[in-house]
């Protein structure tokens, strides 16, 4: 590509996508999705694989003003592939000019980022394609009922573990990621716009494989009333279950480090998911061992 | 220009003249011989294409439909378990409507794992909405990559298409091949020209965006199957042009002997040329014989079939798959087709030929046999396995050896 990524996509607006969708009231994943598109403009083309936001577009309509290429649960970095590479071509042999370049994005929950789709996801890395992956992590599939996914947290009740809640650990897709050697690793929430912007705006300036892992908190699958969804987020970031991070040039860098970290039962108590931790009875040991996971996470880092 | 040319060498000199762009591509035996003679070419600068290897067949398949989407023509290979990998995304690119080709060179399904070809890999793909040719020499998987193409971009037919060859029997058969000029083929494949719906800066198009409803659903699936349809005609004069340029004719139905005929073969892929011999060989010892085979599978050429065998006694439908508890697949659309007429042949089913199994002339003439004896009772027996005592015996020598029971000397 000749031009400059930024350039590309244009300056910033706000509402860029379109309101009046079919997601759930109170979508974290709709919110960043909300501000991210605002600052990728529409010379995007994005590449989604089966989940929630599959339902965004519903024909004939569409809140798109880039273009949108559905493909299927285990493959959208491959459609970002064969998009960039056409687009090349396309650019090479002079068949279209260069304002006409297109940023492919691909977009995800996280059943497909974390695993059907990682194979798809850690060869495009390998390939270096350039491209945006957005993964909404809701912690699980959303789409068919919140059923667990790798991206589930230790305990959490969802629709295929229902009494005693996850028994796994989450997978950190951020460190695979960053394995890859990419272009640019970042998490991020909607719930802080401002650090998600600055984060879009890094990922538009590099080329290469980029991701926004961006934590969605779900009123549906988590069970918090929808006005909650900006709380929890800010809980999920201030309690540091959910670290501000990103990779860029092989290094780690936090860019929020709470200062005086909430407990985690604040962001738990609020959620049907976590209930079970709480009621009939005080499960004081299991709280205590996320608690300590978090802790530990914090204290490894300097 | 004549070469000898493998069945793979001649599908990568079809992608070469069609003058593709963009070639995703994953190995599989005994495909590889495709990818490595175009990726030969891009190195030696004989070909401005770019060669991308995907991780899976499931990606390739997806990033060959993307790129399509995206405006440029598109080229991939496959084989059996790769294509069934991408089976799903197969689905996708014919709903995605765009135009490509894609060659597969048949091979046995897993499991027993063998490298050897029958078709039920690309019978798995009848119903995926791809066109499908088959091929039965070298020179046929040329010229209908090139078909294929000019299918493909067709605007009213705007569908991805499959080519198929045998693997082994074509794939690594060196066959004269007559190369066409690249002038020559610019004349009959203009460039690619995408149209109005592909990805573009500032007008935003929407791909395989999701229904409600079975309303919309079923109006979008109604119109690739017209459209599938609409190929059957477009290809009659598609392969008319291609005679008139090119001097080989490329009927939807290759008929063989046909006319005076009172007994048919039907057959698909490169053991059609073993039927052929056989009915020069029952021809010369006064049988009235013939062989219809198929080129175009889908769309399902019922009218080009249904001419042919209209007044015919009996019929070998010779199927080189199974479809367990079932039987040949072919020989179940044939009946299907024929159903209608009121004086239809009598159909008489073999199955042969699975994972390379060879068919020979003695097994020709008993098929012939079988269908002469049931046109005299008027009843088909019931499908049959072309399997000999002798290879029944091989076999359960075979398994003494793995049990340990048996002599090895
Ligand atoms: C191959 C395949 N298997 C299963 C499905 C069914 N399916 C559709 S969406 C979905 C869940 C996706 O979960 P995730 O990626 O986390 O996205 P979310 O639904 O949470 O937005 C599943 C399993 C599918 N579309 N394709
Ligand atoms: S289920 Fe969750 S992620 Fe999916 S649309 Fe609803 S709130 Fe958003």
């Amino acid at each position: 590509m000749t031009e400059s990524a930024d350039k590309r996509c244009g300056s910033a607006k706000t509402g860029t996508l379109a309101p009046g969708t079919p997601m759930c009231a109170g979508c974290g994943g709709l919110q960043a999705l909300h501000q991210i598109y605002d600052l990728l403009g529409d010379r995007t083309v994005f590449v989604n694989a089966a989940g929630c936001m599959t339902l965004l577009s519903i024909y004939p309509y569409t809140p798109f003003p880039g273009s949108w290429l559905y493909t299927a649960m285990a493959c959208a970095p491959a459609g970002a592939q064969g998009i960039r590479d056409a687009l090349d071509l396309l650019l090479s042999k002079k068949r279209i000019r260069t304002k006409q370049d297109l940023l492919p994005v691909v977009l995800t929950g996280d059943g497909a980022a974390y695993g059907i789709g990682l194979s798809a996801t850690s060869a495009a890395i390998d390939r270096g394609l350039d491209f945006l992956y957005i993964c909404y992590d809701n912690e699980g599939y959303g789409n068919t009922g919140h059923q667990s996914s790798a991206a589930t947290p230790t305990g959490a009740r969802t629709a295929t573990s229902r009494v005693d809640g996850f028994a796994g650990i989450k997978k950190d897709l951020f460190s695979i990621w960053c394995a890859h050697r990419p272009a640019y690793v970042a998490t991020a929430i909607g719930s802080e716009p401002a650090d998600l912007s600055k984060k879009v705006k890094k990922a538009l300036s590099l080329r290469g494989p980029r991701l926004l892992l961006v934590l969605a908190p779900c009123p549906t699958g988590w069970g918090f009333e929808p006005a909650r969804m900006v709380d929890i987020g800010k809980l999920a970031v201030e309690t540091g279950s959910w670290p501000l991070k990103e990779y860029v040039d092989g290094m780690i860098r936090h860019t929020h480090i709470p200062s005086r970290r909430v407990p985690l039962e604040d962001y738990l108590c609020l959620q049907g998911r976590f209930r079970h931790l709480f009621k009939p009875v005080r499960e004081d040991e299991r709280l205590s061992g996320l608690q300590h996971r978090v802790d530990d996470y914090w204290a490894n880092l300097k | 220009m004549r070469e000898l040319l493998t069945g793979n060498k001649a599908a990568a000199w079809g992608a070469r003249l069609a003058d593709v762009d963009y070639l995703p591509v994953f190995p599989i035996t005994p495909q590889t011989e495709i990818i490595e003679t175009l990726a030969e070419w891009i190195d030696h600068g004989r070909i401005d294409a770019r060669l991308t290897i995907l991780e899976s067949e499931h990606s390739m398949v997806t990033a060959a439909g993307a790129a399509a989407a995206t405006g440029v023509r598109v080229f991939t290979a496959t084989s059996s378990q790769g294509l069934l990998y991408a089976m799903e995304m197969l689905y996708n690119l014919a709903g995605w409507r765009v135009p490509l080709v894609l060659v597969n060179v048949s091979r046995g399904l897993s499991a027993p794992i063998t490298l050897e070809p029958d078709h039920n890999d690309v019978l798995a793909a009848r119903d995926c909405g791809f066109l499908q040719l088959h091929c039965t020499t070298c020179q046929e998987v040329l010229d209908s990559v090139l078909l294929g193409y000019r299918l493909a971009e067709d605007m009213r037919v705007r569908l991805p298409v499959l080519v198929n060859l045998d693997g082994f029997y074509l794939s690594f058969t060196r066959e004269p091949v007559e190369i066409p000029s690249a002038e020559q083929v610019r004349a009959f494949l203009p460039p690619f020209h995408p149209g109005s719906n592909r990805f573009a800066g500032g007008t935003p198009v929407s791909q395989a965006v999701a229904v409600l409803g079975g309303t919309p659903y079923s109006y979008f699936r109604y119109q690739a199957h017209l459209a599938s349809l609409e190929a059957g005609r477009i290809f009659g004069r598609i392969a008319q042009e291609f005679e008139a340029r090119f001097g080989r004719s490329f009927e939807a139905v290759e008929d063989y002997h046909c006319d005076d005929a009172e007994i048919l073969f039907v057959m698909i892929g490169s053991f059609a040329s073993k039927a052929r011999a056989a009915v020069d060989s029952l021809r010369a010892s006064g049988q009235k014989v013939g062989l219809v085979r198929p080129r175009l599978l889908r769309p399902f050429p019922v009218a080009s079939l249904v001419r042919l065998f209209e007044g015919k006694a009996g019929v070998a439908v010779v199927d080189q798959n199974l479809s367990n508890g079932s039987g040949g697949i072919l020989h179940t659309e044939l009946a299907a087709a024929l159903y209608p007429l009121s004086k239809r042949p009598l159909l008489v089913s073999f199955v042969g030929g699975l994972g390379g199994r060879d068919i020979t002339a003695g097994e020709f003439f008993a098929m012939h046999d079988v269908v002469r004896r049931a046109v005299g009772t008027g009843q088909a027996p019931p499908p049959r396995l072309l399997f000999t005592k002798d290879e029944l015996a091989a076999v359960r020598h075979m398994q003494d050896i793995a049990a340990g029971t048996g002599e090895t000397s």
